[in-house]
């Protein structure tokens, strides 16, 4: 199941970063005379409301909802490797105090403080970084900044254990700086389910971005992601379902595919769990 | 269970409630944008005049200060007055929140019957042919986002079918039994869409908790004591299993209200979580922050009854 999601994952990437090169169509060109078609020869998947290549926009949305995924999971897997390395390293009043903030994290409403976040900051940050620019840096900042807390507990746990082995009581008998055993010694050893909730969590931030722009608060309109262009087919729905079909479509599989490579990662890279 | 545990639980919940608060509140502060902005361009305000309503609804007090006024305020049931729908926002809230209640209620309702039976039963055949099916379509069932779910779904059965309705309506003119068949017949599309997203998550832990389970000696000493398989399983085995269980379907709700927020917004649900979309379209900020509030204190509430539960379930943990 891995390997085939893998190969169906790869076929989407490469179709997102090359499409452009291969289907010259641009994203915003406006045919009336075309609108609401199904697919066709001169538009694949069809076109939207205002005669705009569904294909073309799909490929460009691909491109923004991907990389939106993959930022995001950066941040996020920073925070948490920041945070659970300094509480399982620092234990005591330090290692309580940040995992309180973490549990407090946890238990925060998610889409509600993100959409309040993005409603309370709109406007000044794309004042600095421009409209595109300004949605992409606050999308990005704001899923990893409430998506850290799952990493940060399993680093924790990680380190609780690893710091103990006789590994790294050796590299510290030999004189090791703190500094030193925690990135030559326990991060290497801890990296391993890592990985596995970074896969995961680029599925879930490609799923929160979809989301804002489904709800009308992530990218403007006139930008089209995955999930701005299902919001604009889904007062369409009765005349033109494959405008919703395509896009939501697209975002299943990605997400599909990226969990079942988690999966696999999880049971390749994990020998502890037996079932 | 002793009181003391339920009281201890009751006193932790305090310093999270205190703990958001603070977090909305910094939020609020730290954005930029000033309630008074509109009165600093208009030409018929004078500067005194502004100053004036600014030193009375406190805007110069130092940070602290603001934040204490806001949560007296906050604590007193004052919660502000909605600019767009020009009443008080507990008002307001309190209008929308049962209809959430009920749909969060009957989705989780829905994950749990579905995820329970379907759980179990895969775990007592891990791998075999019942199992995989199980853990496909769980997978399908989490990577599908609740939109495309809910757009699906009013496709197929609102439009090519015509058997639902696909706008929440809360005016509905009928009475008796024809009053409560629209209102079933309205909510089966969202609460079909929040359960199944939830139960699918639910499938796969139910699945490896009772896995943890069955391997346990007591299991065996049931079995070797000539307890048949389904007794062994719903009585000895079910019964410890869900446990964790318990813990999870509480640690998911932020995920729930998510998932809420979402679906409330394509059938047109009249509960907090629409309530929250349209104040954001709005600008209408009081609300905005009454519902993010309220949505929080929910989430606590819900881990307070889990821990309470928990307590219930399992003795050993009360008494730690």
């Amino acid at each position: 199941m891995a390997l085939f999601s893998a190969i169906a994952l790869a076929v989407i990437l490469f179709a997102v970063l090359f499409g452009p090169f291969i289907w010259r169509v641009p994203i915003n060109e406006i045919d009336f005379a075309a609108k609401l078609q199904g697919p066709s020869w001169s538009h694949p998947l069809g076109t939207d409301d205002l005669g705009q290549d569904l294909l073309a926009r799909l490929i460009y949305g691909g491109r923004i909802s991907i990389a939106v995924g993959v930022a995001a999971m950066v941040v996020a897997i920073f925070f948490g490797l920041l945070v659970g390395s300094v509480a399982g390293m620092a234990s005591g009043r330090v290692d309580a105090a940040l995992m309180w903030v973490t549990d407090l994290f946890l238990s925060l409403p998610q889409l509600p403080l993100l959409l309040l976040v993005i409603y309370l900051f709109r406007e000044p940050v794309k004042g600095v970084l421009g409209v595109e620019g300004g949605a992409f840096v606050l999308i990005v900042a704001v899923i990893g900044g409430t998506r850290w807390m799952s990493a940060a507990r399993l680093v924790r746990a990680q380190f609780l254990s690893l710091r103990e082995k006789e590994f790294v009581e050796a590299a510290r008998a030999l004189g090791a700086s703190r500094l030193r055993q925690v990135t030559q010694h326990i991060l290497p050893n801890a990296l391993g389910p890592v990985i596995v909730v970074a896969t995961i969590d680029i599925a879930a931030a490609i799923i929160a971005e979809s989301t804002l722009s489904f709800l009308g608060l992530g990218f403007p309109s006139d930008v089209p992601t995955w999930g701005s262009v299902l919001r604009d087919a889904k007062d369409y729905l009765d005349i033109a379902p494959h405008w919703a079909l395509f896009p939501g479509s697209l975002i299943f599989i990605t997400v599909l595919a990226i969990n079942f490579i988690g999966d696999g990662l999880r049971d390749a890279l994990d020998p502890r769990r037996v079932l | 269970m002793s009181r003391q545990y339920v009281i201890r639980k009751l006193l932790i919940m305090i310093p999270s409630l205190l703990g958001i608060s603070v977090v909305l509140f910094s939020l609020l502060a730290l954005a930029p944008g000033d309630p008074f902005d509109e009165l600093a361009t208009n030409p018929a305000v004078p500067p005194e005049v502004r100053a004036a309503l600014r030193a009375k609804f406190g805007l110069d007090d130092p940070v602290w200060m603001r934040y204490w006024h806001w949560l007296t305020a906050l604590m007193q049931g004052d919660w502000g007055f909605s600019f767009v729908s020009r009443m008080d926002v507990s008002t307001l809230i309190m209008q929308r929140l049962p209809v959430t209640l009920v749909v969060i209620g009957a989705s989780q309702i829905l994950a749990i019957a579905v995820a329970i039976p379907v759980g179990v039963l895969a775990a007592t055949r891990p791998y075999s042919l019942f199992d995989q099916i199980a853990n496909t379509f769980a997978f399908i069932g989490f990577s599908l986002p609740t939109f495309f779910t809910g757009l699906v779904l009013i496709l197929v059965f609102s439009i090519q079918l015509d058997w639902l309705p696909f706008v929440y309506r809360a005016d509905i003119s009928a009475t008796g039994w024809q009053f409560y068949w629209e209102h079933i017949k309205q909510s089966i599309m969202p609460v079909m869409v929040l359960g199944l997203f939830q139960g699918a998550a639910l499938v796969r832990f139910v699945r490896s908790s009772v896995l943890d389970v069955i391997r346990l000696d007591y299991v065996t000493t049931a079995r070797s004591k000539g307890i048949g398989e389904r007794k062994v399983i719903t009585r000895h085995v079910v019964r410890n299993a869900l446990i964790p269980v318990v813990t999870l379907v509480a640690l998911q709700m932020p995920i729930v209200f998510s998932g809420a927020v979402v679906t409330e917004q394509i059938f047109r649900v009249p509960g907090i979580g629409s309530l929250l979309i349209t104040s954001m379209l709005s600008n209408d900020t009081p609300v905005v922050m009454g519902v993010t509030f309220v949505s929080a204190c929910l989430v606590v509430i819900f881990n307070l009854i889990a821990d309470i539960l928990y307590g219930w379930l399992d003795p050993r943990i009360a008494y730690r």
